[in-house]
């Protein structure tokens, strides 16, 4: 409260207002940004009338044999298409053919970057793999952000798709959006084939996320193929036995863990290089598994959030729900 | 290895057409399929093993599990027809 001003003047000004506002006296878009109800021009009108009126209206506008602006449409999106697709095609090809010839020396992507790359990349990340060392240590802000995209992606299908509960706590009897009432199959050449493959799968998942730095692969893929394991072991066993330790909250603790720490580590990173700072994490010998870093608990970092994406994908389509 | 090159990448042109022609819905599916795998071959003769395999594992094996999910839910395969 001013105490400089008359009361009546300080009523007007705009401090009072937002202070009011602030206070939560008074809500200033309460009654004035609703939508008011407008006066109906036809009050008269029956309302079969109107049904009447709409019905007549569709099946004109349907009406394909007779309705001569539907015709001509449909002719001219068809022609207009097919122009459309081979006018792409040709800007296309016409820019390919502008484009150099791959491995001359003087192409555009022959510069220092990708030579500093391939010279020092070694050195500088202590990773034997140049791609890995390229995604998780020189470009790793971009791979933090694909990461975030999958878990939007994630929580923006599951909006879309989610099943809710009813009043009473169970699940509405939904059968197309619910494949969970058709579980168990029981199928036995499947659960066999399951049995042999599941595990393998899994394992050579890991492994290709452990050796990300060493060997060809990495978070993305490795995180791929164990996604894909788990959607056999889904599939052949169905969910009661993966909701024994791949529920909702699993998914969000390992999503949130996982994200949290390669944001900090690179935090961490970007900060100490940024102010040409010793970061203090040794590399290790190249090609050894425990060397190179950052690299190798991002990777994993990376894996889990892909695995658990894909699994949950999968899920929410199947029944709404992980 | 250069004629094999020039197949694999023939039977790309072919895949891609042959999916946007295919009336059934499941064919096309499995015609894309293939052609992820075969994209994944290309991948390995580029000499670039990390995308080959995230080809196979995303291309061919998740991305055409949601399709069927997604296929199964529209219900375009019923298997009376």
């Amino acid at each position: 409260m001013s105490k400089l001003k008359d009361k009546k003047i300080y009523e007007k000004t705009w401090a009072y207002k937002f202070f009011r506002w602030y206070r939560g006296e008074k809500d200033p878009f309460l009654g004035e940004v609703e939508m008011k109800q407008g006066e109906s021009l036809e009050e008269n009108v029956p309302m079969e009338e109107i049904a009447r009126e709409k019905r007549d209206l569709i099946e004109k506008a349907y009406d394909i044999e007779h309705n001569k602006e539907i015709k001509v449409f449909k002719k001219f999106y068809g022609v207009l298409s097919v122009l459309f697709c081979l006018a792409l095609t040709f800007v296309l090809l016409l820019m390919v053919s502008y484009s150099p010839k791959t491995g001359k020396p003087g192409n555009p992507n022959e510069n220092e970057v990708s030579a500093r790359y391939i010279e020092s990349g070694l050195q500088e990340t202590g990773a034997v793999n140049i791609v890995t060392g390229m995604i998780l240590d020189y470009r790793a802000f971009d791979t933090l952000g694909e990461s975030h995209v999958l878990f939007i992606a994630t929580i923006t299908v599951f909006i879309l798709l989610r099943i809710d509960k009813d009043e009473k706590g169970k699940e509405k009897d939904r059968e197309e959006a619910n494949d969970r009432n058709y579980e168990p199959k029981n199928d036995a050449i499947l659960q066999m084939a399951a049995t042999v493959l599941v595990p393998l799968i899994i394992i050579f998942g890991i492994y290709v996320i452990l050796n990300g730095h060493i060997s060809p692969g990495g978070g993305f893929s490795g995180g791929a193929i164990i996604g894909a394991g788990l959607i056999l072991y889904l599939n052949a066993f169905g969910f009661a036995k993966t909701e024994r330790f791949f529920t909702e909250k699993t998914y969000k603790i390992i999503c949130f863990f996982s994200l949290s720490f390669y944001c900090l580590a690179k935090s961490y990173s970007f900060y100490m290089g940024a102010n040409h700072l010793e970061s203090g994490i040794p590399l290790g010998t190249p090609g050894a598994i425990l060397s190179s870093g950052l690299i190798l608990p991002l990777n994993i970092c990376v894996g889990l959030v892909v695995a658990c994406t894909m699994y949950a994908f999968y899920a929410l389509f199947r029944k709404g729900g992980f | 290895m250069e004629w094999l090159m020039y197949i694999l990448l023939g039977f790309l042109v072919i895949c891609a057409i042959a999916v946007s022609f295919s009336k059934n819905l499941l064919n096309s599916l499995l015609i894309f399929m293939s052609y992820s795998l075969v994209m994944s071959i290309i991948w390995i003769l580029l000499e670039s093993p990390d995308l080959a395999i995230t080809e196979a594992a995303v291309g061919a094996g998740v991305t055409s599990v949601l399709f069927f999910v997604t296929l199964k839910k529209i219900h375009a395969i019923d298997e009376e027809k």
